[in-house]
């Protein structure tokens, strides 16, 4: 899988379609899109809408909090649970870091073959693996044993390019994902796009607007006091809103954030990011 | 039209019996032309209650997404999203502000700015709100009358 990003890597850089880092004039550091059908013209991190002293607890690994979280996983890689009494290292190799190279930055995808073929966010294939692998019980969302190994999953792949496949069989997500980016939610009847597409660098309120990329993710969130997933962001977004929102783990937040991460290829992976 | 018949007899009769209880119900509004000249509620809006909602966060937070300089003295933090709306009683007349408030999509099918007196037409609503409008009739008017004080 890491050959495969290297050279998709190095192809962009031939074509000049890159991931080499640009100055915008108002300032913030943006990528180019990697697709011509995205709606961006410069693909922008959350990070770059925060503060400097939140932007500089994300950058020192010792200041940010989501890298508790991280220790507590690599502990947790090497102990055998289940039935099988079989552990992560047991399949991947002691060294996590190493092992998940080229793993966060595709996700979430379809993983697995025949009967057990399904499309899944990390989170997804973590429990999948404790399940059918391991004959344990699957991790609670959004608790600290699945975030962790989430976070640490995609800490493998930081610095690497968000880099997430929407054609063949990922189609239909990825239609259903983009209808849902687009649909008014709530009584407050707005879209992701109304705030994330058409305001991003506009206040709204005392709150920054960013592009809403998921890049940092699993991130620690000062305002929840800890780190979260992907999908209750999108959960709190769609609360403020005043909209019923899909239900975390599955398939429509799935495909909102295959839809989601596709807007941010080429985004350098984070995780775990700070935001406040 | 007959349905806007029907709402001035009501309005006609609560003020004639004096029982304060003619309101517009969203489901009755017609926005013609951009205006909406009928006042939803009977009772004036009052523009200091009106400017109280305008920037509470639970019932118009308009200010979330416009500037407005008369508030900059008690509120921190005015949005982005939408034009300051310093002056905007010399642009706009009355109706037009009721109407821009109670579903200004209407006019603009793709703004991003609540309808904040509609029936319906939203999809996926929190139970807590689902087929209830943002402000209350009287709020509207109290919003409006709180707009049309905003003259340069
Ligand atoms: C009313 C405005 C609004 C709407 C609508 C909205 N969001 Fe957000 N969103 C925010 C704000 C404010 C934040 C926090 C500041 C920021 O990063 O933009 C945020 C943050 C995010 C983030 C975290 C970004 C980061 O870097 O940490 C993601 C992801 C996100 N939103 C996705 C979505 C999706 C998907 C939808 C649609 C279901 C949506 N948002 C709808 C206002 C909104
Ligand atoms: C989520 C954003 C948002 C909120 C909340 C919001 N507005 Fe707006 N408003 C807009 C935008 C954006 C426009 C400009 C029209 C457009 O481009 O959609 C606008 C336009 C207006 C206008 C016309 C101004 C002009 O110069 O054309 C008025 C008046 C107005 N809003 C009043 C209000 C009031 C009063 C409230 C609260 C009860 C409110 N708005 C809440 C976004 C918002």
């Amino acid at each position: 899988m890491k050959r495969v990003i290297s050279i998709l890597a190095g192809a962009a850089m031939l074509t000049g379609a890159s991931y080499a880092v640009a100055e915008l004039a108002d300032g913030y550091k943006a990528v180019e899109p990697t697709s011509e059908d995205s709606p961006l013209t410069e693909v922008i991190s959350g990070y770059e809408f925060r503060i400097k002293s939140t932007q500089e607890t994300q950058d020192d690994d010792f200041e940010n909090p989501g890298m508790l979280l991280l220790d507590q996983a690599a502990d947790q890689w090497s102990v055998a649970e289940g039935s099988a009494e079989k552990s992560c290292a047991d399949c991947h190799g002691d060294d996590p870091l190493e092992a998940m190279q080229g793993v966060g930055s595709t996700y979430p995808k379809f993983t697995e073959k025949g009967d057990h073929r399904a499309f899944r966010n990390i989170e997804n294939q973590i429990n999948h693996c404790r399940t059918e692998r391991m004959g344990a019980k699957a991790w609670k969302y959004d608790k600290p044993d699945l975030l962790g190994m989430t976070v640490l999953v995609r800490h493998a792949d930081r610095g690497e390019p968000v880099n997430v496949v929407v054609d063949g069989d990922a189609e239909a997500l990825f239609e259903r994902g983009k209808e849902m980016y687009y649909t008014r939610y709530g009584q407050l009847d707005m879209s992701c796009a109304h705030c994330h597409e058409d305001n991003y660098g506009n206040y709204i309120r005392a709150d920054h607007l960013s592009q809403g990329q998921t890049n940092g993710f699993p991130t620690y969130r000062m305002k929840w006091q800890g780190v979260g997933s992907t999908h209750r962001r999108f959960k709190g977004c769609m609360k403020n809103i005043r909209a019923e929102p899909f239900k975390v783990g599955e398939d429509d937040f799935l495909a909102l954030e295959l839809y989601t991460s596709w807007r941010g290829n080429g985004l350098p992976i984070e995780t775990p990011a700070v935001r406040n | 039209m007959k349905l806007r018949h029907a709402v001035a007899v009501a309005i006609f009769c609560g003020l004639a019996s004096g029982a304060g209880a003619a309101e517009i119900a969203p489901g009755d509004v017609k926005i013609v032309e951009g205006a909406l000249d009928t006042p939803l509620t009977e009772k004036a809006g009052d523009p200091e209650t009106g400017r109280a909602i305008f920037a509470n966060r639970k019932q118009g937070n308009c200010l979330a997404c416009h500037m407005v300089t008369d508030l900059l003295d008690t509120e921190q933090f005015h949005g982005e999203v939408g034009p300051a709306l310093d002056g905007v009683a010399d642009v706009y007349s009355v109706g037009e502000l009721r109407a821009r408030i109670v579903n200004p999509k209407s006019e603009l099918p793709d703004t991003i700015m609540p309808s904040f007196y509609r029936a319906g037409g939203t999809n996926r609503s929190a139970e807590k709100f689902a087929g209830k409008t943002i402000l209350s009739a009287q709020q509207v008017e109290d919003v409006v009358a709180y707009l049309q004080t905003l003259k340069e």
